[in-house]
């Protein structure tokens, strides 16, 4: 079971409280926890990754296991901790002010 | 009419206010899609309870909302806006060829006849319909693929398509309005479109006269008079006669003729208004006084509108989509400013009163008069 954590925004959007869980049958990597996500929730598709090339949006981040994945290729393996669910997959929205 | 319904967006979300016929009381519900941008509210003229808004964010791009209920509840619907084909390029700030590329959706015109279709103006600009509610959105490439597409290039808020006039006597005609490229027109409901900007000087440009390259910032027509057009541009307000095959100044005696918004009474289609702003490097009134200037005479001649709006130490801004008119009688005028204040007149602007005071900025405004 693999865990996500989505920032406030999108959690509003896809009316889900807490965390969401995810089973996925092959190897988990970013593309195969978005690719689910984005299937059990489809208005979450165009606001994490763009909708043509589904490449992350600039100001959204992947964090797991205390480091900065969102520069890390798509179909790389996460953590065990994350396959595990030990460790959930964060969505961020980074830090950044605006106005 | 029963009722009038104020439908405002800003920078942090949206804002539904309500009053009776006598437009003085009002009742505020929202944020909805709080900490979102709210470019647009906007309902169908075939439906009064069917709304659109457009709702985006800088980290999590964009979505469209509709609602079935007049706002009460909301439901996203498609957000995907793909252009049609290979994007081409525009203009870039530095005068590079620069790839189109979506940003957010700054207007959102119902049809006239069918509340499930819907058209979109969006940066980087261009017109997408949709014709299911909103689920699906297919783009008008005709104007995008204009010939002088690729000499387009982004105002300071960027490229957007942010006017746009649906004809009601002819189905086909269709003007809209691009910073930084002009208005234009179609007359084969979208397949094929004419810059419309002869009579335009804009000194900011190396050839004033140019096809294409004018900020225009706002275009206003009345229903019953659908050839009469007015814009305020980057500096100048505008008049057409002959649905914008050419252009004449009719600024008169406004003290500055730069600013966003204008609009026309519902009723006397030579009565419009503007809100100068002192210019585009001062982004607020003149001498700190917040004023509608209005004219009866179809331009050239404008008389301010001060009662009841602020008259010292005003400094906010007044966006191009954040000026509306109700069809009750007397006309209603409203608009919203940078400083999160809603302004309304229930007598053709004769006197005015916040209508709520506090919101974050404003970028748009509409109003439905309710049956």
């Amino acid at each position: 079971m693999i865990r996500v954590v989505l920032p406030a925004h999108l959690r509003l959007l896809a009316h889900v409280d807490g965390e969401v869980t995810l089973d996925l049958a092959g190897p988990v990597t970013q593309r195969a926890i978005l690719d689910a996500l984005e299937g059990r929730y489809p208005v979450l598709r165009g606001a994490i990754r763009d909708h043509a090339t589904l490449r992350r949006r600039p100001f959204v981040r992947f964090f797991a296991c205390a480091e900065d994945r969102s520069h890390d290729p798509p179909d790389a393996p996460l953590p065990d901790a994350v396959a595990t669910g030990a460790e959930p997959f964060l969505v961020v929205g980074a830090m950044a002010g605006g106005c | 009419m029963s009722g009038v319904r104020a439908l405002v967006g800003t920078k942090k979300g949206a804002f539904v206010l309500t009053s009776d016929g006598k437009r003085e009381r009002w009742d505020v519900s929202g944020p909805y899609f709080a900490g979102w941008e709210i470019y647009h509210l906007k309902g169908s003229p075939a439906d009064p309870n069917r709304l659109y808004a457009s709702q985006s964010s800088g980290w999590f791009g964009q979505q469209i909302q509709r609602s079935d209920d007049g706002g009460k509840t909301w439901e996203p619907v498609g957000n995907k806006f793909v252009y049609d084909g290979v994007p081409g390029t525009h203009q870039w700030y530095d005068g590079t060829a620069r790839p189109w590329e979506f940003k957010r959706v700054w207007h959102l015109e119902p049809s006239l006849k069918n509340p499930d279709a819907v058209y979109a103006g969006v940066e980087d600009a261009s017109l997408f319909l949709t014709t299911d509610g909103g689920h699906t959105w297919n783009e008008l490439a005709g104007l995008r693929k204009h010939g002088s597409g690729p000499r387009w290039q982004p105002g300071a808020g960027g490229m957007c398509l942010h006017t746009i006039l649906l004809d009601p006597s002819e189905p086909g005609r269709i003007f809209i309005a691009i910073s930084a490229a002009g208005a234009f027109r179609t007359d084969d409901a979208g397949g094929t479109w004419k810059p419309i900007n002869r009579g335009l000087v804009s000194a900011q440009l190396p050839d004033p006269t140019a096809e294409v390259g004018h900020c225009v910032h706002r275009i206003a027509m009345h229903p019953s008079r659908p050839g009469v057009l007015f814009m305020q541009k980057h500096w100048d307000v505008m008049r057409s006669d002959d649905a914008g095959d050419s252009w004449r100044e009719v600024s008169g005696n406004l003290p500055t003729d730069f600013g966003f918004v204008i609009d026309v009474h519902a009723h006397e289609p030579e009565t419009i208004y503007v809100v100068p702003i002192k210019s585009d490097g001062e982004h607020f009134p003149l001498d700190g006084k917040l004023r509608v200037y209005r004219s009866r005479t179809g331009g050239n001649e404008w008389e301010a509108l001060t009662k009841g709006l602020p008259q010292r130490d005003c400094y906010v801004n007044v966006l191009r989509d954040a000026m509306a008119v109700d069809a009750l009688d007397p006309c209603g005028v409203y608009f919203g400013t940078t400083g999160g204040q809603v302004y309304a007149s229930a007598d053709a602007g004769d006197s005015w009163a916040p209508i709520v005071r506090d919101l974050p900025g404003v970028l748009s405004v509409e109003v439905q008069a309710l049956p």
